[in-house]
């Protein structure tokens, strides 16, 4: 079935943020390597931006891309809000990627201020994208707050150590079969992208790693292989792990055995 | 009266956020606006009188993860 968020089809399940390349030009290669349908972009004060802000613009409406807008760098339920508030007259999208910082070191969501800003946000008629961890219950408060997505990370953000708790990545797949689930940050490599479809994620947001590989464009076309041979590993049901060896020669006639009776 | 325009301090006589806008050279351009940490929608700027010690935000698109 096709992937969905918020009704809206989305064929790619790669999507891509736009910060850290070393250009605007190769921003515009990576998204087309990626073949990324939905690009992440932020708000920052004008006097910080100047120019730079409307080669963004026009790169992105060129693109053609869905624009999700995020409220990184937000520490409170008040700043998120009004972020998301000032992202939606920007971008002129409903959707938010939503970010309540609650950490320093590793820049975890403040679970707290993050339910709240995503009932806030709902009732205000956003659809929300929370940035979120794989804690159960945090996602089912999410959910109640009116979130049909949810974006657990894999690690923390820029850290690219790929899926630092699968099994809790597991349980929250295997406890929201029917929720889109994303992961979002943390994703290093393409292989660490393959995982996380292989469990049954629906989607792989990725920045860092692209954007700071020694070739982004070339990285971002890695990435989009293995997010899709994951996909494609998932959907066809991966063999049952176990612990000892099965052979998978035929025994039935092996040369030099005593012959079944 | 000093207002405080993304942080830095600014002296000015305009009598709306519009009018603000258009003193800093924002009239025509993408901006979004918060007043005191609210958001004011674009239709709003007008009727939005500032007054001393007002804290305005003025931001725009960049690039995000």
């Amino acid at each position: 079935m096709a992937l969905q968020f918020y009704g809206a089809e989305i064929g790619s399940r790669l999507m891509l943020g736009s910060a850290l390349y070393p250009s605007p030009e190769i921003l515009r290669r990576s998204i087309a390597a990626s073949g990324a349908e939905i690009v992440t972009l932020s708000l920052r004060r004008e006097t910080a931006a100047g120019r730079e802000s409307a080669v963004l613009v026009s790169l992105i409406e060129e693109a053609a891309v869905r624009v999700l807008p995020n409220t990184a760098g937000c520490h409170s339920v008040k700043e998120a809000v009004t972020t998301a508030q000032m992202a939606r007259e920007i971008f002129d999208t409903p959707w938010i990627k939503l970010e309540v910082v609650g950490e320093e070191d590793t820049l975890a969501p403040d679970p707290f201020g993050l339910v709240e800003a995503a009932r806030i946000l709902t009732e205000d008629g956003f659809q929300v994208f929370p940035y979120t961890t794989e804690d159960l219950v945090v996602a089912e408060a999410l959910l109640d707050a009116g979130c049909k997505v949810l974006m657990p990370w894999g690690a923390p953000i820029g850290s690219g150590r790929g899926l630092n708790n699968p099994y809790g990545l597991r349980s929250l797949r295997q406890h929201f079969p029917e929720v889109p689930l994303v992961i979002d940050a943390g994703i290093g490599l393409p292989s660490h992208a393959a995982q996380a479809m292989e469990l049954g994620y629906d989607a792989i947001l990725l920045n860092t790693a692209v954007a700071k590989a020694g070739d982004p464009v070339a990285m971002a076309s890695a990435f989009a292989k293995a997010i899709e041979a994951g996909r494609q590993a998932f959907e066809a049901e991966p063999m049952a792990e176990r612990d000892m060896a099965s052979p998978s020669t035929p025994l039935v006639g092996l040369p030099f055995s005593m012959p079944e009776s | 009266m000093t207002v405080t325009v993304n942080g830095r301090p600014h002296e000015t006589e305009a009598a709306s956020l519009q009018d603000l806008l258009e003193e800093l050279g924002f009239a025509g351009r993408k901006v979004a606006t918060a007043l005191n940490g609210d958001f004011v929608r674009a239709s709003l700027r007008g009727e939005t009188v500032l007054n001393d010690g007002d804290a305005v935000e003025v931001v725009v698109p960049m690039q995000g993860g």
